[in-house]
């Protein structure tokens, strides 16, 4: 565009700064959850996940043993050691003896609490009480302290989430469904396209125009008769209903509009005179198809592929109806959106599960975007 | 587990091997039965011809089956089941109908239907073009690009997890690790359980199909941007056009074809929108859509099949112009083929 012309260095400027602000807000959510998904999980709800280079600072409470621990030193009655105890060192940086005034005193310093009572926390942990008369009583001082511990990320979360919640035996299932899903259906769109788009027999152009319509049809007009017809077999044939195969048949059949109507429109376009001088030389239209139409349509066949594994792949409204939820066949948009209910406060879990979801759909994406958008270009840019 | 690969594997070879065999050998069989080489020049020539009525139906065969049984069927059947009661059995008329416009769950999802209908495709379409605007001329277009259309790849139930975490909200005295509440905190605002605010959380669930959905607008916008003759713009610069008049009165005009047909797909896709709503509140606090209230009454208490259907209607009603639309377009284009 020659809309840049005589643009001040400032305006062109601003385009990079708009652009910048887009894309950071369109990044953010997604790096949400990958940032998450890799800290510890007490620190995820200590800090925010934007917060996750910095330290975590917390408040605790501890109580100091009791009066039997305490020794006698420059006539005075002691209580010494560290709040910690032997765990995991975390830097204080205040404390303080009231639930209401948990950060009352800095560290390192010593807090009167009345009587010629002192307290000492210092920012390692270790503390210092003394008092001028013994102590009495079986329960310690009770003491608040706000700690911060160093950033701690960990690959923890994803060996919890494949392992015991399930995710991992999820993810062999969203593939045993997404993968001949995704194959069955190139087949047999790629003959219906060329006989759309090459053959001349009556009815074409109403078959056509019925595949145009069921494009939008919208899917909640199929589930009930199926659920019915599914249900119906099974008990006909004493098998169960909601099997592998049938949830198979059923992305296909959904997939089919689209995939014929994005082929036929490539494979319209291909030049006439290779068709012609080829059926010159004798060859069928099955041999045509084969040997020209199919290795030419190669592009057009990986757009359609990368359109249906995605969609099968993040598919959760087919796979609730058509496939159970037992171990054996429910698939990670399923078993993401049941943890969401029975886990819903464990961030740890949600997050990593959500991006063990959506990191096939990634890799897919950029690995094949070239073939992607050119098959969003050419189906939905017809008509324009 | 080892089995389930193993079946997997098997039907993947059954699937396409039975394809590959159906085809060939139907083409095969095709060619014995009217043999166009080796016999007379009539006698082939007859032949030909009646292969040439038979071949298409093999091709087009399969795919025709298969639409008939998991497409064409269900729609005539769910209008049939949309005048029976719950299970089926008996003819009601129109009384699903009459009670689907009483029902107060009803009338809230159509209200919310509407909501969405107006400002999800419009956002998307907006925000797409503005980006498609904006990038056309950076060098770092491809990246940003990328990562804008990214969300497209994302599962609705995985992006409704990665918005779930940004509305997050803690109680009182906890530390908000939802973005939204953390920034609304640091700027001195009170804290809210977004999602459960009524009508206002429509809006927090559109923020999801928005995000997700921009991407696409953007690649098709920018991809029919590129087709704008230089020579359009350049006159205009010289006419002494500033960059909004070039925008709105060169660039929109020019695209407007494409424009509806983003804007049209989008809708469709609203109309169908089901994971997000289910997820994220599950149409509770007045948050309910058509599409999950079919769902919820699929299910319900052993399933109202008659009101699950007449929903799915509903649905299906609000689609057909669009359809309409769409075949008349292509007859259009292909008239000349």
């Amino acid at each position: 565009m020659a809309a840049s012309t005589g643009k001040s260095f400032v305006s062109r400027f601003g385009v990079h700064i708009a652009v910048l602000v887009f894309v950071v807000i369109w990044t953010i959510p997604t790096l949400g959850i990958l940032v998450s998904s890799l800290r510890d999980k007490d620190q995820i709800i200590a800090s925010g996940w934007w917060n996750s280079f910095a330290s975590s600072s917390q408040t605790e409470a501890g109580r100091l043993p009791a009066a039997s621990a305490q020794t006698q030193k420059d006539g005075k009655y002691v209580i010494e050691g560290n709040v910690f105890g032997d765990g995991a060192k975390r830097d204080i940086s205040a404390f303080g003896v009231k639930a209401a005034a948990p950060t009352q005193y800095k560290a390192g310093t010593a807090a009167d609490l009345g009587d010629g009572v002192t307290l000492q926390v210092n920012a390692d942990g270790s503390f210092v009480l003394a008092s001028p008369k013994a102590f009495e009583g079986d329960r310690g001082q009770r003491v608040y302290y706000a700690s911060s511990a160093p950033p701690k990320f960990t690959t923890a979360n994803y060996d919890a989430v494949l392992f015991s919640e399930g995710i991992g035996r999820s993810f062999m299932n969203s593939l045993t469904v997404t993968i001949p899903a995704t194959i069955i259906p190139i087949l047999i769109a790629a003959f219906a396209a060329y006989a759309l788009a090459w053959m001349r027999f009556p009815g074409r152009a109403l078959l056509i125009a019925v595949i145009i319509g069921l494009l939008v049809v919208p899917l909640q007009m199929s589930l009930i008769p199926l659920l019915k017809l599914y249900n119906g077999v099974g008990t006909f044939f004493g098998v169960p209903s909601k099997t592998y195969l049938g949830i198979w048949l059923a992305h296909t059949g959904f997939g089919l509009p689209f995939a014929i109507y994005l082929l036929r429109s490539y494979i319209a376009g291909l030049p006439r005179e290779i068709m012609e001088s080829a059926r010159i030389d004798g060859a069928s239209d099955f041999e045509i198809f084969v040997k020209i139409v199919l290795p030419l349509s190669f592009p057009v066949l990986a757009s359609f592929a990368i359109f249906q594994f995605l969609w099968v792949w993040n598919d959760l409204l087919v796979a609730m109806v058509f496939l159970g939820t037992a171990p054996d066949q429910i698939v990670l948009t399923a078993k993401l959106n049941a943890l969401l209910g029975s886990r819903g406060g464990n961030w740890e879990i949600l997050t990593t599960s959500a991006f063990i979801t959506i990191i096939v759909p990634l890799i897919v994406f950029f690995s094949l975007q070239r073939y992607f958008v050119r098959g969003l270009l050419a189906g939905s840019v017809k008509g324009g | 587990m080892a089995a389930q690969i193993f079946s997997a594997i098997f039907v993947i070879i059954i699937g396409v091997g039975g394809c590959v065999a159906y085809f060939w050998g139907a083409n095969k069989l095709l060619d014995l039965v009217f043999p166009s080489r080796g016999v007379s020049g009539t006698a082939a020539v007859d032949n030909l011809r009646r292969q040439g009525l038979v071949r298409p139906w093999l091709f087009v065969g399969p795919a025709m089956i298969i639409l008939t049984i998991y497409l064409i069927y269900p729609v005539i059947e769910t209008l049939r089941l949309s005048f029976l009661d719950r299970g089926g059995a008996n003819f009601v008329g129109l009384a699903n109908y009459e009670w689907a416009f009483g029902d107060h769950d009803f009338r809230n999802s159509i209200l919310n239907n509407i909501l969405w209908l107006a400002v999800v495709p419009a956002a998307c379409t907006f925000l797409g073009l503005i980006i498609a605007v904006l990038t056309d001329k950076i060098w770092w277009s491809t990246i940003a690009k990328s990562l804008i259309f990214l969300p497209l790849a994302i599962s609705f139930v995985g992006a409704s997890v990665i918005w779930k975490f940004i509305y997050e909200y803690r109680g009182e005295g906890q530390v908000q690790i939802g973005l939204l509440n953390a920034i609304i905190q640091y700027f001195g605002g009170q804290p809210q359980v977004w999602i459960s605010l009524p009508f206002w959380n429509n809006f927090f669930l559109m923020v999801i199909l928005i995000w997700i959905q921009t991407g696409f607008a953007m690649v098709i916008l920018s991809s029919a941007l590129r087709g704008i003759p230089e020579e359009t713009l350049e006159a205009a610069v010289i006419d002494g056009a500033n960059p909004f008049q070039i925008f709105w009165k060169i660039m929109v005009p020019q695209i407007w074809g494409t424009i509806a047909v983003v804007w049209t797909t989008i809708t469709i896709l609203v109309l169908k929108v089901f994971d997000i709503v289910l997820t994220m509140t599950n149409g509770q606090w007045n948050s309910q859509v058509l599409a999950n209230l079919m769902f919820d009454w699929m299910f319900r208490g052993g399933g109202d099949f008659g009101r699950g259907a007449t929903i799915a209607i509903i649905i299906m009603i609000a689609v057909i112009p669009i359809m309409v639309w769409n075949i008349r377009q292509a007859n259009k284009e292909t008239g000349g083929h």
